[in-house]
């Protein structure tokens, strides 16, 4: 089984041939969206942590992850000029990629019009020489694949989630790694991961991603909602009852991995299998650290139609609930309401999906791709709480 | 008829396929086998009744795992959700 991609210089292979116009410092996020607006396959990558914050390590970890990602075909740098975080700092760590990449400072352009003009040169320029890319086949142990669900009810674990299962367990015996997410997710459901895991390490982290997170939200202080107003209506009655939903979308192959993502290092994965990534549950900023461990394509599934697309990473939506879909079938990729329905079974689902992914990734368009701008935010959890709760996130 | 479906044979919930009245017959199917449950309250879609009596302080079966613990008695046939259940993990309420 192939998918066709344009390989990289890095030996990594995209699926899509993304400019990626990253402000550096939040002052010059305006400049940044208005270049991505006038090119088409350029996108705006932004976050607002600045100058004075303690301990930026993660963001750059998580910018250059992004930056990094195969669907990235370029990279242009924008600056003010005067910020703590230079665009070298991400270009240092960049070079090895072999991108285009290009560095802009609005001070040294002569302010935010002519950054904005000169930007939009650039990144046409880069467009233009992406034109010349081919898509070549590849075999699927060169597309990580992430799962992630959302706007979650009773159906998730019963169609849905269920569905997205069978398809993960085609995609690792095809070879691909796979990458969920979601901590608080797993609480309630620690049980099946435990079982899942591959070996002793493998557990050990498991385990202290986990209680991190149960302590990060146990603290004086915190007042956590694990179930959002659709969770509840659609019959979920606790964050167990969720988890164990939600674990259904990672099928049932062995656990290889867990990814640290932290101040100190962004991992990815290497081999073939199940992977867990440490992070949040936050949905902009799961997509966001699910892209920075190099995923190429998100599968998101849903029981209340939630209408997610990923900022560089082509998104495949999944809805169970029949009502759902009827309302959101525009948005929707896949009806995995059938299952409900009783029209369809589990596994012919699944083995839809799977399908709709190798199609996506050889360039078919989700509903939602260029329709409008995906979501993106980076997530970086405050140092000074994780050392109150004697939190280490060096697993 | 109606359908429930139940997760694993130590469940003691069942989840609604469909919205169900008072003292409406559904089907419990766990894989290929099937019961017949009465129900003795509505429920919507996707909700849980509990199939068999849930004492106050028992725990909530489903998937095979706990995902919670009755608040108050809960009757065969009667609606298991948060108005009867509460949650064990990450309660900062009971450090």
């Amino acid at each position: 089984m192939e998918f066709s991609g344009y390989q990289r210089n890095d030996g990594r292979v995209g699926i899509r041939n993304l400019v990626l116009v990253c402000a550096v410092v939040e002052c010059v996020e305006g400049i940044a969206r208005k270049i991505a607006e006038r090119v088409k396959s350029a996108v705006a990558v932004t976050h607002h942590y600045s100058c004075l914050h303690l301990g930026n390590e993660q963001v750059v970890n998580t910018m250059v992850g992004i930056a990094e990602n195969p669907n990235s075909a370029g990279v242009v740098l924008i600056g003010m000029g005067c910020e703590a975080l230079r665009p070298e700092i991400f270009s240092e760590r960049l070079s090895g990629s072999g991108k285009p990449l290009e560095i802009l400072s609005c001070r040294e352009m002569g302010g935010t019009a002519r950054t904005i003009d000169k930007g939009i040169e650039i990144a046409r320029n880069m467009e233009d020489d992406n034109r010349a890319l081919e898509r070549e086949p590849f075999p699927l142990d060169r597309l990580v694949v992430a799962v992630k669900c959302g706007g979650s009810d009773a159906t998730s674990g019963l169609a849905a989630n269920a569905s997205l299962g069978v398809a993960v367990d085609h995609l690792i015996r095809a070879g691909s790694p796979v990458v969920f997410t979601e901590p608080i997710e797993a609480i309630g459901g620690e049980e099946e991961l435990y079982r899942r895991a591959a070996n002793e390490e493998v557990r050990t982290r498991i385990e202290r991603v986990i209680s991190n997170e149960e302590n990060y939200w146990k603290m004086s202080g915190a007042r956590m909602e694990f179930m959002c107003k659709g969770n509840i209506d659609g019959g979920l009655s606790s964050i167990e009852e969720k988890a164990l939903g939600a674990l259904h979308k990672t099928g049932s192959a062995p656990i290889v991995g867990v990814l640290e993502n932290s101040a100190r290092k962004c991992e990815r994965p290497t081999v073939s299998g199940i992977y867990f990534q440490d992070g949040t549950h936050l949905e902009a900023q799961a997509v966001t650290n699910l892209a920075a461990a190099g995923a190429q394509i998100l599968v998101f599934t849903t029981g209340v139609g939630a209408a997610l697309e990923g900022l560089i990473t082509p998104t495949i939506r999944v809805c169970g609930n029949p009502t759902s879909f009827a309302q959101m079938k525009a948005d929707m990729d896949i009806n995995a309401g059938t299952i409900i329905e009783g029209r369809e079974s589990i596994e012919e689902v699944g083995s839809r999906i799977f399908r709709e992914i190798i199609e996506v990734a050889s360039g078919k368009k989700t509903k939602l791709e260029g329709l409008v701008p995906g979501v993106f935010d980076i997530y970086r959890p405050d140092p000074r709480l994780d050392s109150l709760a004697g939190i280490s996130r060096r697993l | 008829m109606k359908i429930a479906i139940i997760m694993d044979p130590k469940d003691n919930v069942a989840t609604l396929l469909s919205d169900v009245d008072k003292d409406d017959v559904v089907q419990a199917r766990l894989g290929e086998k099937s019961t017949e449950e009465q129900v003795n309250e509505p429920i919507r879609f996707g909700h849980k009744f509990a199939l068999s009596r849930i004492g106050k302080g028992e725990n909530v079966v489903k998937y095979g795992e706990i995902i919670g613990r009755a608040t108050q008695d809960i009757d065969k046939g009667y609606h298991v959700h948060v108005h009867n259940v509460e949650s064990l993990r990450g309660r900062g309420d009971q450090r």
